[in-house]
């Protein structure tokens, strides 16, 4: 063994790739090399940590330093003072770990308090693409364990008793679902993973797999085993290059290693394992159409039954989960079920995961257990509203899922609570709005989401998510009536019942969750023709104060359209019906004189 | 992979490298003191030392970390050693030559070499 005095992570994830990581650990190692370091040293890009505001950043072991934004022109610093002399770089360290003149462990900062890690446990942690540092933290143990100690009954008997339930956002027992399966007698059968995120500001699955594939594959070896199957792919977007990469080194090790193949732990189990990419539509998510995907047809649903369970790939008996499903498969073989039930919620049992988003200080990447509220990851972990701006609402499950607005702010997030009041889990996606959103104007941007990934296989979702857009159009062009919200409102429900798949039944939720808390919006669009938050540009107005208007003409000089006109030293007017509300008067006034209504 | 037992061996020879990852105190902690009166009485030679002595017997568990100026100037290089939940042991005037006994003395054997110690010095 190589004795290695110290460990310097870098986050590899994507969102610090592209805030520059690679040629910060490149300068990282010619720095080491020049001091003569590079034998004690060892540079490892890792997963994403989670903090993915402050990237690029890295944690130098054995100290834990975790030191944020760094720039390649600080690497010199760190090098010769840190790790040469054994000076930690003050001004780089992430503030909330400095207290007074001590250092805080990174579990004790607020981001990570409440945190608990067992989807992303190994994510910027271990190197992704060195299967033994997977083994080090007990990798492959657990199907090992499943394997030589436990029958395929045992296996899912155990998942069951977890109470594990989907995480791509449906919620569907894991344990039920492989039982299904496993109940068919088919000579092939198959097990499937979705890593089609698609949902607007998601990225979980693509941080689990980039910081941790190997997880992923040893829950699919261990599916494989309890139902049946020894063939499995995994369904992953093209446009998550890190993620495929890193996923096929690890799939490659695991085969040169055994962990894959035949006659695995020398049972009679083989299983093998292939990465299917998907080009990025939506529907493929669903799982009939991403099933039909990889059977290299065009991404389509089509009608349940049968489920996949019964007839799913090629027609055969097939089970699909999501990324952070599996995820969590050898945490509970290993720790077992019971320890599993102690976290969460009393039907929702476990952690989950949310890419938060939007209007929020730290951006980034959380795991807390089920039952957490919404106030507690948006004002304890995500830092609050950045710039003293009030909390409106969070949108969570993407363009299926609703928003919940302020006074909802301490519901236990579960299934369970979620859907009670209009909203769902979704795959995670938490995206934070503040009082500078407007609500019609969210629900229109998710609508144009949902138009453009339409499949458009069925009637109800290809033509009424598009009839609904328009409505939400003519709503925000101040052109709306009070029977076109009563007209809204009815589309969205007859959408929901008579679409084919997942993507048109939920499609209308972002409207509805928005007129259920929000409706007075709505309803000051069409009545008084404003929008309150001054999104909306049809109905927003710019206006001269004329008791702040000094006349110096800078903004009707600045106006592209001249709708601007006036004496100069005296009070300045806006042409309204001239004006195309840029913007260019208000951001250019010395005076503070213009204002938006 | 044949075995439960291939993977462990595995799991083995990576691990002691790692642990200094885990957020968890039962390691050994060698810290060297490397301000510039450290450095300049050959602090660094010490560390090297230490970090090929540990390799050499393929010690998990022990994490060498440098700091700054202890204080005592004039006894440097010094080095601090910590076994898990003890008080800390403070070797005063080391050199490479020392290195080797206090690892496998106090490291391996959990035997403070006393004769090195501030103790004796003073």
């Amino acid at each position: 063994m190589d004795m290695v005095r110290a460990h310097v992570l870098c986050c590899g994830g994507t969102g610090c790739t592209s805030s520059g990581c690679e040629a910060i650990i490149k300068e990282m190692e010619t720095q080491l090399a020049a001091n003569g370091l590079e034998k004690e040293i060892k540079v490892i890009k890792t997963g994403c940590f989670g903090l993915c505001a402050l990237g690029p950043v890295m944690i130098v072991y054995p100290e834990g330093c975790f030191y944020s934004r760094v720039q390649v022109g600080d690497v010199k610093e760190i090098v010769e003072e840190h790790l040469l002399k054994g000076r930690i770089v003050k001004r780089l360290l992430y503030q909330e770990t400095i207290e007074e003149d001590n250092i805080k462990s990174l579990n004790e900062v607020d981001f990570y308090k409440k945190q608990m890690r067992i989807a992303l446990r190994n994510c910027g942690v271990i190197d992704p693409e060195n299967i033994d540092e997977y083994i080090a933290f007990d990798g492959y143990k657990a199907l090992g364990k499943c394997l030589t100690e436990m029958t395929s009954e045992e296996v899912i008997e155990e998942i069951k008793k977890s109470g594990l339930r989907g995480r791509g956002g449906g919620g569907f027992p894991t344990g039920l679902k492989w039982q299904f399966a496993a109940a068919q007698v088919n000579e092939q059968k198959y097990v499937c993973c979705n890593a089609d995120e698609g949902d607007p500001g998601a990225f979980m699955d693509r941080s689990i797999l980039e910081g941790d594939p190997h997880a992923v594959i040893e829950a699919m070896a261990i599916a494989g085993y309890a139902i049946g199957a020894n063939q499995g792919y995994v369904y992953i977007r093209a446009e998550y290059p890190i993620a495929v990469k890193r996923l096929q080194i690890a799939i490659d090790q695991a085969k040169e290693y055994g962990l894959l193949g035949n006659n695995i732990f020398g049972t009679d189990f083989s299983f093998d394992l292939e990465i299917r990419l998907g080009a990025g539509a939506f529907v493929c998510g669903e799982e009939t159409a991403l099933m039909t995907s990889i059977e290299g047809k065009r991404g389509e649903p089509r009608p349940r039954p049968p489920f996949p369970a019964v007839k799913g790939l090629w027609e055969r008996p097939t089970i699909l989960n999501n990324v952070e499903t599996y995820a969590n498969i050898p945490q509970i073989i290993n720790n077992g079920a019971d320890w599993f039930t102690t976290i969460g919620t009393e039907k929702s049992k476990g952690t989950k995961v949310f890419a938060l988003g939007g209007k929020i200080n730290n951006t980034g990447l959380v795991e807390v257990p089920m039952g957490t509220t919404l106030r507690e990851i948006v004002e304890e972990i995500g830092g609050g509203i950045p710039n003293g701006k009030k909390f409106k609402a969070a949108q969570t499950g993407g363009p299926s899922g609703g928003c919940i607005p302020a006074h909802l702010m301490d519901t236990p997030i579960d299934y369970d609570s979620l859907m009670a009041i209009g909203s769902m889990m979704g795959s995670g996606g938490l995206i934070v709005m503040d009082e500078d959103n407007c609500m019609v104007d969210i629900a229109k941007f998710f609508l144009e989401f949902t138009v453009d990934e339409s499949c458009g296989k069925c009637t109800p979702c290809r033509i009424g998510t598009r009839r609904l857009l328009e409505l939400l159009t003519k709503i925000t062009d101040g052109k709306g009536t009070m029977e076109d919200i009563d007209k809204l409102e009815e589309l969205c429900y007859s959408i929901k019942e008579s679409s084919l798949c997942g993507l048109g039944q939920t499609a209308p939720n972002p409207v509805l969750s928005t007129l259920k808390y929000f409706r007075e919006e709505y309803e000051a669009h069409v009545r008084d023709k404003v929008c309150p938050a001054g999104v909306c540009k049809a109905l927003s107005k710019y206006i001269i104060d004329p008791e702040k208007c000094k006349g110096c003409s800078l903004c009707a000089r600045q106006c592209p359209v001249n709708a601007i006109s006036g004496e100069i030293r005296s009070p300045f007017v806006i042409d309204q019906d001239k004006c195309i509300k840029c913007g260019a008067c208000m951001s250019g006034c010395k005076f503070g004189a213009i204002y938006k209504k | 992979m044949k075995s439960l037992a291939e993977l462990q061996e595995i799991r083995n020879r990576t691990i002691g490298n790692l642990t200094m990852r885990k957020e968890e105190d039962d390691a050994v902690r060698v810290v060297v003191g490397m301000a510039t009166c450290g450095i300049a009485a050959g602090a660094r030679p010490v560390m090297s030392a230490f970090v090929e002595e540990i390799a050499k017997r393929n010690l998990a568990n022990v994490t060498v970390a440098q700091t700054g100026c202890i204080g005592v100037c004039r006894l440097e290089p010094i080095v601090e050693v910590t076994l898990p939940g003890q008080d800390k042991v403070t070797y005063v005037k080391m050199s490479p030559e020392k290195v080797a006994r206090v690892v496998a003395e106090h490291i391996v054997n959990k035997q403070v070499v006393t004769e090195y110690t501030i103790g004796a010095a003073e």
